[in-house]
């Protein structure tokens, strides 16, 4: 029993089920034996990962699918053990290199030279190269991609690199210059509600129109999201009519409970149950990053038009503090306590000016 | 076309591409230093060298694509000669180690070998074939403080048999030690003309039909890196080569390729923020049917909207940079308090911090400069 994401999912070009003539430019580019390197962005759920793979199938034919796991040991300069696991069929190998931190590097030069420096020895291949696929391109460290730029010219012969990032703003310039770029558009609603049916259609049930959309407006645009929440309700209520309720993730509610919090009141005790909270939430493992913007987007729906803008420049403002500092806990509060004290200040001014 | 290989096994390799699938930078990289594009005053310095044999140990610094790599490889092949330079030339870039352990024990081997007698040249050309070595290091800027310092004293040291060229982006990441025992070569960025009459040879030598429209649009969207629009062009190339039937390049797939966001959808976010952008009609069914949201919201949902499209944020914040600081009839004063937002967001996105908050904080900085 699979999930229905991954039961479902589209295993050529042809199945695709939008942005049909990206599919076949990645056909025709496939099928030209001129295949250049790639980098693939957009935003998460989009479907990047399955065009790849698509993508992959059309390259080399089934055996693309074969997929072991591998693990491998590499060492650093300093001598020190990194397991990372790989993912690889006899054409393709997958790669997740910030899963090391800032040894990227090694595991980069490591691998793709020993990847360029082997010829496809099975005569029946398709293709004569191998191809790379680095997950989450955009958080590579400075070093691995400058270690990156050569080598991609110089071993064009027996690879090809496959970079999957979700934005491209992190990736150094001479990278995206040797890249054919490739962006791939969250859906439309009207797209993900033909994805909806085709699946509800084939696991045979019927999906009332409402509930679709439903489900649309609550996943944003990420059809994993989107299919996982269709498979959670259909389990909920079988018949899916009647009102739906959504189940929110627990740690979403619990932000939201955080930042009712906020603006209910503003004094030194109610930042201190704030701050447990946010470490009850940070020691959950939930990304600070996402806890700032989830409790900033609630905030601003209860409050004035007039400070909404200020709040939105303070969350940003300390979400880089919080990227550059080290510890995140601060950097919250530090947010917390400055939408206190401005939701403070507009309330007492705007009472002043009434009387 | 790349230059004889260092190594036997890279020239194994180097044999096997087949020339069709070669990328058209390395086909089409200069073979003398007269073919460097727009580089006169440094060509003509080289050219003595030519003649003198007498060469000091050169840095090159410029931004990306404006022939650094393409002006040494070719001098020194003008000076060695295929035949002589595998023994000659030593090419070390980011790809290759470079810590200091590699300063001192490859450079410094390669350094103080005594160059080997002159081989005879197998194409029955003469070479001028100097009694020293080269050492090209590419990408300079990303070595380290400590294995730049360890190169000063080998510089020094051999530099009777062996010189430097130290190539780089950024001259100020080069230690000062080191600059002031070179030569100093600054790359201008190429002049539009030589870009384009290079893009139209290299299109006419594959036989790719390209409308000097598309040009124009591969220049700007490349500012000046030559590399970058060869290769945009060879990517365009290849897919509309591939599709059935062969269709002609156009500009917007050199856009699209180019990842730069389509004009529409800039002019629409900035109409968002307030900025009035004249007569433009692809626009207005998306406005008629947004002006019921004003302010925040209506800006929070364009950002939104423009996040899910996928478009990368700093290309956004370029274009809209562009867009306002050319705006013909914003005063100056809310224009420069539109720059100052966009270097905070620059700044902030470089260290890494989240796409969606910053388009939104510029989005709403922008939009109260402009409101006031």
């Amino acid at each position: 029993m699979t999930l229905w994401v991954d039961r479902y999912r589209p295993r050529t070009l042809d199945d695709l089920h939008y942005h049909r003539g990206l599919s076949e430019r990645l056909k025709s580019l496939a099928a030209s034996g001129d295949f250049p390197h790639m980098l693939f962005y957009g935003p998460s759920g989009a479907g990047k990962k399955t065009r790849i793979s698509c993508t992959l199938r059309q390259l080399f034919g089934a055996g693309a699918e074969k997929l072991k796991i591998d693990q491998r040991v590499f060492l650093t300069p300093s001598k020190r053990k990194l397991d990372v696991n790989i993912v690889q069929s006899n054409y393709h190998i997958e790669i997740t290199p910030s899963d090391v931190g800032i040894y990227d590097r090694v595991v980069i030069q490591d691998i793709l030279k020993e990847i360029a420096q082997t010829q496809q020895v099975d005569l029946n291949a398709k293709q004569r190269f191998k191809v790379v696929i680095i997950n989450e391109a955009d958080s590579l460290s400075r070093d691995a991609q400058a270690a990156l730029r050569r080598t991609m010219e110089k071993y064009m012969a027996n690879m090809r690199i496959i970079l999957c990032a979700n934005s491209t703003s992190k990736l150094i310039a001479p990278i995206k210059s040797r890249c054919l770029l490739i962006r791939v558009a969250a859906p439309d609603s009207q797209e993900m509600e033909d994805c909806l049916m085709y699946v509800a259609k084939k696991e045979k049930f019927h999906l009332p129109s409402e509930a679709a959309q439903e489900i649309i407006q609550d996943s944003n645009g990420n059809l994993r999201k989107a299919l996982l929440v269709l498979e959670a309700l259909k389990m909920q209520s079988p018949d899916l009519t009647g009102p739906l309720t959504i189940a929110k993730p627990d740690w979403e509610t619990y932000c939201h409970k955080v930042a009712d919090m906020i603006v209910q009141e503003q004094t030194p005790g109610r930042v201190m149950e704030v701050r447990a909270k946010l470490y009850e939430l940070l020691s959950h493992c939930i990304p600070a990053t996402v806890i700032l913007k989830t409790i900033a987007e609630r905030v601003v729906e209860r409050v004035d038009e007039t400070i909404k803008p200020d709040i939105m420049h303070w969350a940003a403002f300390y979400e880089v503090r919080m990227r550059l500092g080290s510890k995140k806990i601060f950097h919250l509060e530090a947010w917390v306590i400055k939408v206190m004290s401005i939701y403070k200040h507009f309330v007492y001014s705007f009472d002043m000016e009434d009387f | 076309m790349f230059l004889k290989p260092q190594t036997g096994k890279q020239q194994q390799q180097k044999q096997e591409i087949e020339p069709a699938l070669q990328p058209w930078v390395e086909k089409y990289r200069p073979k003398t230093i007269d073919d460097v594009s727009s580089q006169e005053h440094i060509v003509a310095v080289l050219q003595k060298t030519l003649t003198s044999s007498n060469l000091p140990h050169m840095l090159f610094y410029g931004p990306p694509g404006t022939g650094k790599t393409s002006t040494i490889l070719a001098l020194s092949r003008q000076l060695f000669g295929p035949d002589n330079f595998k023994n000659r030339v030593l090419e070390l870039n980011a790809s290759d180690e470079r810590g200091i352990s590699i300063v001192r024990e490859k450079i410094k081997n390669f350094a103080r070998q005594t160059p080997r007698a002159q081989a005879v040249a197998s194409d029955g050309k003469s070479y001028p074939c100097p009694p020293y070595k080269i050492i090209i290091l590419d990408e300079a800027d990303s070595m380290t403080q400590d294995a730049q310092s360890a190169l000063r004293r080998i510089m020094e040291t051999y530099a009777r048999i062996t010189r430097f060229c130290l190539v780089c982006n950024y001259v100020t990441r080069i230690i000062e030690p080191l600059a002031s025992r070179c030569s100093k070569f600054r790359f201008k960025p190429l002049d539009n003309t030589s870009t384009f009459s290079r893009l139209q040879h290299i299109a006419q030598t594959e036989n790719v039909p390209l409308p000097p429209s598309v040009t124009e649009t591969l220049i700007s969207v490349s500012g000046g890196d030559l590399r970058r629009s060869i290769t945009y062009l060879q990517s365009a190339s290849r897919l509309s080569s591939s599709t059935q039937p062969p269709t002609e390049i156009t500009s917007i797939d050199v856009q699209e390729i180019a990842g730069v966001v389509p004009d529409g959808v800039i002019n629409g976010f900035a109409r968002v923020l307030g900025v009035e952008i004249p007569n433009d009609d692809s626009m207005d069914v998306d406005d008629s049917k947004k002006s019921s949201l004003k302010g925040f919201d209506a800006v929070r949902g364009k950002v939104k909207e423009l996040m899910r499209e996928g478009y990368s944020a700093s290309q956004i914040l370029s274009q809209l940079h562009d867009l306002i600081i050319l705006h013909p009839t914003l005063n100056s004063r809310k224009k420069s308090q539109c720059a100052m937002s966009f270097a905070e967001a620059d700044k902030a996105l470089c260290d890494g911090a989240d796409e969606e908050l910053w388009m939104l904080e510029v989005g709403l900085t922008v939009h109260k400069a402009l409101s006031k």
